[in-house]
């Protein structure tokens, strides 16, 4: 940084056209990368995030290969052998009456590691296949609501005017209802019909719904911060200068105003993402998510509501999921928005 | 010569009782907002070759009328001709050959270059757009231009964040300088920059002046600056023009009282006791709501009875003088 600052401070008072030391051109974008690559939380949480992605594309090989079951069917009789003891999945519960069933808790072995849920089925294996569904459904929402809110914000800030009176009215309709009533009213709205775009059937059981669903609910509340980054860009003296220059406003738009409105939306990625991830898992838990026997993280958690005094551990693995994968979003977000900030100073 | 000169050359940008109200406050409540008269009725010629220094204290206008001038806003009322033609409420299609052949200069270099762009397409975009040059010979305009802003051509390829201050406003005014302009409005271009650094950018502005031909429209508020750079001085108070004349002479011999206070304020290294501090009273009034009558009048150590009822227009006072008062100095009603 020093020695940085050092022969830039010579040209200032020397001469001005005198050259400061030859050196690869950095573009922004690189310099934020090279931000980001030497900060020890952004790669801590990007590894992470990427053992919890990658567990979870492997969860056919988790299931088949490992655990030997079938993660969507019940298994209500049946047992296993631990250790040489056979153990049944579905023990007959000895406490009370002494009626109903308790499943069996974690093994620690490959076979129901994480013991089952009340149909039997084995949990480890339905939490990969449960951060599947969440993970796809909360990066699939943050891109539609990030194209969303950058061409409504973007289109709002920079026609101002009427476009922006009528598109702005609509955002506060949206943010007027609170995000989660949204997210019920459309959910039981959209799950109880099952329509047709063009020849494709969407129905109750698709993950298109949910995905959709997210996707809208937030669009307010990225929109209107990168509204306000296009207006600020627009009075801006760059694009004054442009303007002066005579360059078309498409041209303007393309190449001054949105680059800048990129870093804006960055910044949202990862915060978006975790945000997501648990208004998919609360969706889910309220059943108007993803639909059985289809799992997410949200439904396993509703699975093992009513084991939570005997198998906590069904609730709590897919808590933890939960935690982990948000706390590591958000400690990338925070990075990814110092690396971007051209305030930052490279170490 | 300028005297001679105004009679038989037209000008190459004129503007006619240009005027430029801002409304401030308005919201959905209809007569609700106030008017923020920034520029009013301001009446000036800008001819090829000389270069025009627009001089007054912040909030002046002076800025603003820069910008109404090259239709980088658009004015309330008033007219203003380019060379001949009336561009006054032209569209952006047809001011585009307009465009070519007027730019401007802003006085923040790190905030008028986009620190997303290289200073190839800062400086290259307009060359396109205006087919300046084509194919091949772009890439060879764009090293003259380095070259004629003295900053080497490897530098096209860098972004503007690695360059210091200096550097910037070269790149700006290179910028400025590719769609070879005859006319440059540049708005306090060194205010921003080192002492200097600012000697560097004013010699600039001087050698390109000769080189390419320019006219320049000089807006700052160092009056040391512009008596350097400049042929005529036009000064402003308030949105309105009190005072023009040629440099040596309206810095010799002040006719406008606001002048003369403006002028007294200049630290000088070497004052012989010829002019004395005059220490003009209260602030400047708001532009949301100027004085009736001569705008300077609320602090006019002169200011009579009429100053207060009735606007003064501005008058030739002989030898390419014009002044906006009702009582100049060093005249025999005075």
């Amino acid at each position: 940084m020093s020695d940085a600052a050092a022969p830039r401070q010579m040209t200032e008072t020397g001469g001005d056209a005198a050259a400061i030391p030859a050196r690869p051109s950095q573009s922004p974008w690189r310099r934020a990368w090279r931000i980001l690559r030497r900060d020890k939380a952004a790669i801590g949480a990007f590894v992470v995030l990427v053992l919890i992605v990658a567990a979870c594309l492997a969860a056919p090989i988790y299931a088949n290969d490992l655990a030997r079951t079938d993660p969507f069917r019940s298994t209500l009789s049946g047992s296993i052998v631990i250790d040489g003891q056979t153990r049944k999945i579905m023990e007959a519960s000895t406490t009370g009456l002494g009626l109903g069933t308790t499943p069996i808790g974690p093994t620690w072995h490959w076979q129901y590691m994480l013991g089952a849920d009340n149909q039997g089925r084995d949990v480890a294996a339905r939490l990969l296949y449960g951060g599947r569904n969440s993970l796809l459904i909360a990066t699939a929402a943050t891109l539609i609501c990030l194209v969303l809110a950058a061409a409504i914000g973007t289109i709002a800030g920079f026609f101002g005017g009427w476009v922006d009176m009528v598109l702005s009215r609509i955002l506060e309709v949206l943010w007027a209802f609170p995000v989660y009533l949204l997210a019920i009213s459309l959910s039981i709205v959209l799950l109880t019909t099952e329509f047709w775009i063009g020849p494709f059937r969407i129905g109750s059981g698709s993950l298109i719904l949910p995905i959709v669903i997210i996707g809208i609910i937030y669009v307010p509340y990225i929109a209107r911060p990168v509204r306000g980054r296009v207006l600020s860009l627009r009075h801006s003296e760059f694009v004054l200068a442009a303007k002066g220059l005579g360059i078309p406003r498409w041209r303007i738009l393309l190449k001054d105003i949105l680059p800048n409105v990129t870093t804006t939306l960055i910044v949202y990625i990862p915060i978006m993402m975790a945000l997501n991830i648990v208004t998919e898992s609360a969706l889910s838990f309220l059943s108007i998510g993803v639909q059985p026997p289809d799992a997410s993280w949200g439904t396993i958690i509703q699975d093992g509501q009513g084991l939570l005094y005997t198998r906590p551990m069904v609730a709590l693995a897919p808590g933890i999921a939960i935690v982990l994968t948000v706390l590591a979003l958000n400690v990338l977000g925070d990075s990814v928005r110092d690396a971007v900030d051209p305030r930052t100073k490279l170490r | 010569m300028i005297d001679a000169a105004n009679t038989a050359v037209s000008p190459l940008i004129s503007a006619r009782d240009l005027t430029k109200h801002f409304t401030v406050g308005k919201t959905m409540r209809p007569g609700s907002g106030r008017t923020v008269h920034a520029v009013e009725d301001v009446t000036l010629d800008v001819y090829r070759g000389e270069t025009l220094g627009l001089v007054g204290e912040s909030g002046s206008g002076k800025s603003t009328l820069g910008r109404c001038m090259t239709r980088l806003c658009d004015s309330t009322s008033g007219s203003l001709v380019f060379d001949g033609e009336d561009i006054t409420r032209t569209g952006e299609r047809g001011l585009l050959p307009v465009r070519r052949r007027m730019q401007m200069i802003f006085q923040d270099p790190s905030a008028s270059l986009n620190p997303r762009r290289r200073v190839r397409d800062l400086v290259g975009d307009a060359v396109r757009v205006h087919g300046i040059r084509k194919g091949r010979a772009v890439e060879d305009w764009l090293r003259e231009l380095m070259d004629i802003v003295g900053l080497r051509a490897e530098y096209l390829d860098r972004y503007p964040h690695e360059f210091s201050g200096g550097q910037r406003q070269r790149i700006g005014i290179a910028r400025a300088l590719a769609v070879e302009p005859e006319l440059i409005v540049a708005d306090e271009p060194v205010s921003a920059l080192d002492v200097s650094v600012q000697a560097q950018i004013v010699n600039l502005f001087s050698e390109l002046r000769e080189r390419l031909n320019l006219t320049y429209v000089f807006i700052a508020h160092d009056l040391a600056v512009v008596r350097q750079v400049s042929t005529r001085v036009a000064v402003m108070y308030l949105g309105a023009l009190v005072e023009i004349g040629e440099t040596e002479d309206l810095y010799a011999r002040p006719r406008h009282p606001y002048t003369e206070a403006l002028l007294s304020a200049v630290p000088q290294a070497r004052n012989r006791g010829r002019r004395s501090r005059i220490i003009l009273e209260g602030e400047i009034p708001s532009p949301l709501n100027p004085p009736k009558g001569c705008k300077f009048s609320t602090r006019c150590p002169f200011a009579k009875e009429r100053c207060h009822a009735e606007r003064p227009e501005l008058l030739p006072a002989g030898s390419g003088r014009s002044v906006a008062c009702h009582y100049p100095l060093g005249s025999a009603a005075g």
